[in-house]
Order: structure tokens, then C-alpha cells, then sequence
């Protein structure tokens, strides 16, 4: 059994009807517990859970510190190509949207990685379009060979492979995967999604398992709020996240929640999720799955991501570049960037801000073995 | 009466090296590193576990080695290891950048508890004890596996208390129980202690010594919290030398009910 099935069993389930349905009663009762089962992950995620995001904050902090510490892990994104076959409406590198497209070299990415190294930072997390013919699994197994000098933690953010191209990808020291449903709901899904190799709903949905299969020891998933109806999409995200993690208790699961930001040649997001229900998702997902990573994008404003390091979160990239080329190559106003930065402040100073909120920045925790 | 308390020569051992703090402490879940030095002088602790997986060498930062006093032993730990290859790699890593011969086992495959996989422990703990390095594998209380561990060349078996991070304390009590009956090393509690009086409690069943990491390092005050778990495993530590009666659970009564049968 996959997660499709679990998908498909809760297609005909009215979720708009049930969040509205929790009392405050509801919400308390799941407060209390130590344990909490599917109807207290929905129960927090209601509307009504709004009112008691004080004690879900209070006892999201101390299930934190007590399963993590007083640690903030941190990561950069390298983009590598920006090449892509595929026209999500949603996103500033689809294929519809002209502009010159770059593909690194094996040398770029070399500079590109020493530059970031010189950081302090040893977690990288590579990015690409999907374009397998410009970016093909031999290329990407390059890359990572070449990342490893300078890098404890390879993560990859690219398209969706078959498990043995994994096994390929894992085998030269890649070790965390990153995908995004982007959306769980199916019709939402295949209107953002039109055409090329992600119009395939499912394929994309068991990319986490062929990866854990492939040997992958830790998964980051997550939905991009601003497509499909939030409240749904947290839930979903998170009963998936719950359901890798009693399949593949050998892997780390973490959760994101990128929020749809402006870029070029893009729609303007559907549901803009707010600030407030953006803090109630997560602390929602602390309390149902105590161990699981919670991984904070510069998507978000220095402002708001210095509030969330208190609220659960555990890793944040810092100092990201979202376009090809741009930590040594290129400047920001030459690239093309997937989505604007909106925390532009660099390592050091995000390092600084974790530790002033009383908290120790790791920049590497992993040890390529 | 003579007196049990051995407070002169009351001395742990790992391997051939003597301790004579029986607090064990971590480094992971610490606010700043630089909190560490003052929490193991007010500890007294003489032995603190390090994730290989955090060393690194070429930090742009202090390296979080550089935060441990010289006269403060390192333990690094496989942390991160899900199989018992792993753990010897991370092993030989550890000694080679320059950590010493000790080395905590942790070979966990569940990453919703991190419960240790005893069958990794061991064959990690067999090929590492051959290499020469004083090995303290964290493991599930199990009687064979102790027994196992022992012939593997382990310098102390590390039962865990209650799950990593929990606080729970010692959940495994019956069984942590019946190791510290059989072993011939040292037995230390590792993982689950969250107050002193749990420490205590350990120590007072006649644990030689506990290791305490989240519940120090997440506290509000590190430096008191380690002191406090210093007093708590001595005050334990002298309980279990005095013999408390209840301690044993077959005393020899001053005066025997059933001594008139033999007489
Ligand atoms: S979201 Fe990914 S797959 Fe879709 S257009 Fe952007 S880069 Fe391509």
C-alpha cells in the first residue's frame, strides 16, 4: 500500500465540513494528550484551534527543545540549471517564461560550491529545473561527487526519478531528498500543472517512497501554500509526512511550508496563506509528530523567521541565492532567480540572529560515512 | 561497625582510565557552545559525548571541540550510524581526527524514538573492542545482549533509562535492574533522566554511573542543572555504598526469623 491509496480514500471526505465542525472542547482535549491521533492533528488544525495558539506555541517550544535542543540546523540552496520542460503556472523558470536559460558547468558548480563553503556552511541542498535531457542523471552524479569535497550534507531538489536513479544519486553521497507535492489536491493539481512529465499526480506523489527505497536518509515534503485550499493542504502534508515516517522509521522526515511568492511570467497565489495560519500549521505538526524536521525557507521575511525559531522550526537556509550562477558568478540583477528572497541576510548575520534568540546555529551535522 | 562508605577509593573505571565523577554529559542540545565549559566545572563531569557527525575540523567557527577543556575527556558517539558498519567507520574517523580511543556506540534505525538496534551495537562493539578502543555501546536492557557485550570486549554496557530527550526517567527500571545484577562492567544509565532524583534513583539501584544531556542542556540554568545532577549522583552513589536496606532484595535480617531452625 502507497500513499495514493490513503489519497484516494480521503478524495470523497469532506474536510471543510470537519474543520468547521471542531469545538473548543475538541481542541482542548487534544491539548492535553501526549499522544495525538489523526482526529487531534485535524482538530488543531481547525479554525476554532486559532484561540489556543498560545499553549499549542508553549507546549510546541518545550516538545522542540526536549527532542531537538536548543539547536537550529542550517542549509543553503545552490540552483544549478534552470532549465525546465515543464509549465507550472506558478513558477518563474516553467518553460512558457523567456529567458536565457543556464545549465553549471562541473567547474561553475565547484566555484559555486567553494564560495558557499567559505560560509561555514556544509549543508547543501542542490537544485534544477526538470529537464533531464540538460541535466541528466550523469550530470547530477557529477555534481554531487564534486559537492562532497566541500559538503557534509548533500540534499537534492530535483525532478522526480525512478528508485535506481536514486540508488545511483545516493551512491555518490547525495543523502537527503527534498519534493514537494506542491499540491495534494488532484484538481488543483492538474490545473497548476498542464502539461510535461509533473501533469503525473502520482508519480510524483511516491517520489518520497522511491527515494527512502533508494537509500535516502532523510525526506523533506511539503505542499506550496498558495495553490490549493491551505487548511487541507497542511493536513494532507502532514498525514503524509506521518505516513513516511511509520514506513520508513530508518528516515527523517521534515515538513516545509514554502509559500507561493512573486517571480516573473507567474499567477498570483489563490489562497495566500496567512502569518497567523502559517504559525498554527506548525505548531499543529510539532504536537502530532514530536521528532519531525521542520525546515523554514528565505521565502519568509527576517522578521517572521526570527519569531518561528521559537515556535518548532529546526532548520532554515540562510544566505540563499535563487538563481543560477549568483553566489560567485553572477549578480542578482543579471540572473533569473525561481523565486525572490525575501530573509537577504547573509550566514553570518542569520547565525547571529539564531544565537541572540538563544539558540546555537549548526552548520554541519552529518558526517558523509 | 565498619563503615562502607568508600569515599576515598571509590574509583570508575573504563577500560584501564579512572574517573572519579560518575556524571557522564552531552553536548548536542546546548544554546551555545560556550555554555559548556562552566556546566562541566560546576559538574565536575569528566567525560563528555560528542557527535562526530558536528566535528569539523575546518569550521569557519569554533569547532565544538574547542569548547572542551583540556582536562575534560571526549567521548565521541556513531551518531547518525544506522548500521554497525557505519558506526565502525564513524569510529575510526572519530579517532583519527585526533578524539582518543573512547567511543559510544549509537546504532539506531528508528528515528521516531531512536531506540538503538542491539544487533548493530554488537557487531559494531565486537570489531571496535579488537581495534583497541574502549567501547560504550548505548543499547535497549537486555540481559543476553549484555552478557554478549561483555564478550565483545565492551568497557561498559549503557542501557537507556527512557527514549532520547524524553525525561521519563528510568522506565527500564526492572530490567536496567537485573543488568546491574549480572554485569562485570561498569552499567551507566544513558538517555531518559530527567531530574536528579531519577539520577539519584539510578545510582542508589547501583548504576556506576548515568549519562545526562537534554535534561542539562535544555535547562534554564546549565550551570546549576549540572551541579545538581553532580550532587544527586554522588548522594546516590554514596545511598547504594551504604546499602540501604532496600537495596536488597534479600537481607540478612539482624536477628533471623528462621535462624532458630538451624540452631
Ligand atoms: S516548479 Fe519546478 S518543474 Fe515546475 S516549472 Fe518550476 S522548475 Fe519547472
Amino acid at each position: 500500500m502507497s500513499f495514493m491509496s490513503r489519497i484516494l480514500e480521503l478524495e470523497s471526505f469532506d474536510f471543510d465540513g470537519h474543520f468547521q465542525e471542531v469545538t473548543s472542547a475538541d481542541v482542548e482535549n487534544s491539548l492535553r494528550k501526549d499522544e495525538l491521533r489523526e482526529q487531534d492533528l485535524f482538530n488543531l488544525l481547525s479554525k476554532t484551534a486559532q484561540d489556543y495558539l498560545e499553549p499549542m506555541a508553549r507546549k510546541a517550544q518545550k516538545l522542540t527543545r526536549q527532542h531537538f535542543g536548543n539547536i537550529i540546523s542550517l542549509y543553503a540552496p545552490l540552483y544549478i540549471s534552470d532549465y525546465c520542460s515543464n509549465a507550472c503556472v506558478y513558477c518563474g523558470f516553467n518553460c512558457g517564461v523567456q529567458f536565457p536559460r543556464t545549465k553549471l558547468t562541473i567547474e561553475e558548480i565547484e566555484r559555486e560550491a567553494a564560495a558557499i563553503a567559505a560560509t561555514g556552511m556544509r549543508h547543501i541542498l542542490i537544485l534544477t529545473g526538470e529537464a533531464p535531457a540538460q541535466t541528466p542523471i550523469s550530470y547530477l552524479e557529477e555534481a554531487v561527487t564534486v559537492m562532497k569535497k566541500y559538503f557534509s550534507s548533500i540534499a537534492l531538489e530535483i525532478f522526480p526519478m525512478d528508485e535506481e536513479e536514486y540508488r545511483v544519486l545516493c551512491k555518490a553521497g547525495a543523502d537527503s531528498l527534498t519534493v514537494y507535492q506542491e499540491t495534494y489536491d488532484r484538481e488543483v493539481y492538474k490545473e497548476m500543472h498542464p502539461r510535461g512529465r509533473k501533469a503525473d499526480y502520482e508519480y510524483r506523489l511516491l517520489t518520497p517512497e522511491r527515494g527512502a527505497r533508494a537509500g535516502f536518509r532523510a525526506l523533506n515534503i511539503g505542499a506550496l501554500f498558495g495553490l490549493g485550499e491551505p487548511r487541507k493542504e497542511a493536513c494532507l502534508a502532514a498525514l503524509h509526512a506521518h505516513y513516511l515516517e511509520q514506513e520508513f522509521p530508518d528516515v527523517e522526515i521534515s515538513l516545509s511550508l514554502p509559500r507561493m511568492t512573486k517571480a516573473k511570467g507567474i499567477i498570483e497565489p489563490k489562497n495566500i496563506l496567512s502569518d497567523i495560519d502559517f504559525v498554527q500549521f506548525m505548531l499543529a505538526w510539532r504536537l502530532f509528530m514530536p521528532r519531525l524536521g521542520i525546515t523554514i525557507s528565505t521565502r519568509e521575511s527576517a522578521e517572521f523567521r526570527d519569531r518561528l525559531v521559537h515556535l518548532g522550526a529546526t532548520r532554515f537556509s540562510s544566505g540563499s541565492k535563487t538563481g543560477v550562477g549568483e553566489y560567485s558568478l553572477k549578480n542578482h540583477h543579471d540572473a533569473t532567480v525561481q523565486f525572490e528572497v525575501t530573509d537577504d541576510r547573509s550566514v553570518d548575520e542569520v547565525a547571529d540572529m539564531i544565537r541572540q534568540s538563544g539558540y546555537q546555529p549548526v552548520f554541519k551535522d552529518w558526517e558523509l560515512v | 561497625m565498619m563503615s562502607t562508605i568508600q569515599t576515598q577509593d571509590d574509583t570508575l573505571y573504563f577500560g584501564d582510565v579512572a574517573f572519579s565523577s560518575r556524571l557522564l554529559t552531552g553536548t548536542g542540545k546546548f544554546a551555545s557552545g560556550d555554555i559548556i565549559a562552566p556546566m562541566l566545572a560546576a559538574s565536575g563531569s569528566e567525560l563528555i559525548t560528542v557527535a562526530l557527525r558536528r566535528v569539523d575540523p575546518n569550521a569557519k567557527e569554533k569547532d565544538i571541540l574547542q569548547y572542551i577543556p583540556k582536562s575534560v575527556r571526549i567521548l565521541p558517539n556513531t551518531s547518525g550510524a544506522r548500521t554497525a558498519e557505519e558506526a565502525v567507520r564513524i569510529a575510526r574517523i572519530a579517532r583519527e581526527a585526533g578524539c582518543g580511543d573512547f567511543i559510544k556506540i549509537e546504532v539506531i534505525t528508528d528515528m521516531k524514538y531512536l531506540l538503538p538496534d542491539n544487533a548493530g551495537t554488537l557487531r559494531a562493539t565486537e570489531i571496535l573492542a579488537k581495534e583497541g578502543f574502549i567501547v560504550l555501546p548505548y543499547m535497549m536492557p537486555d540481559i543476553t545482549v549484555t552478557k554478549q557485550l561483555h564478550d565483545a570486549g565492551a568497557a561498559a554496557i549503557m542501557p537507556l533509562g527512557a527514549p532520547i530527550g524524553t525525561n521519563r526517567g528510568l522506565e527500564m527500571k526492572p530490567m536496567i535492574k537485573r543488568i546491574i545484577e549480572i554485569s562485570k562492567l561498569p552499567v551507566v544509565v544513558d538517555a531518559g533522566i530527567g531530574r536528579p532524583s531519577q539520577a539519584a534513583e539510578a545510582m542508589e539501584m547501583g548504576a556506576d554511573a548515568v549519562l545526562v544531556n537534554t535534561a542539562i542542556a535544555t535547562s534554564h540554568d546549565p550551570v546549576a542543572a549540572g551541579k545538581a545532577f553532580a550532587l544527586a549522583v554522588q548522594a546516590g552513589r554514596m545511598a547504594y555504598l551504604a546499602q540501604l536496606a532496600e537495596e536488597k532484595e534479600y537481607a540478612e535480617a539482624s536477628s533471623p526469623l528462621t535462624g532458630f531452625l538451624r540452631s
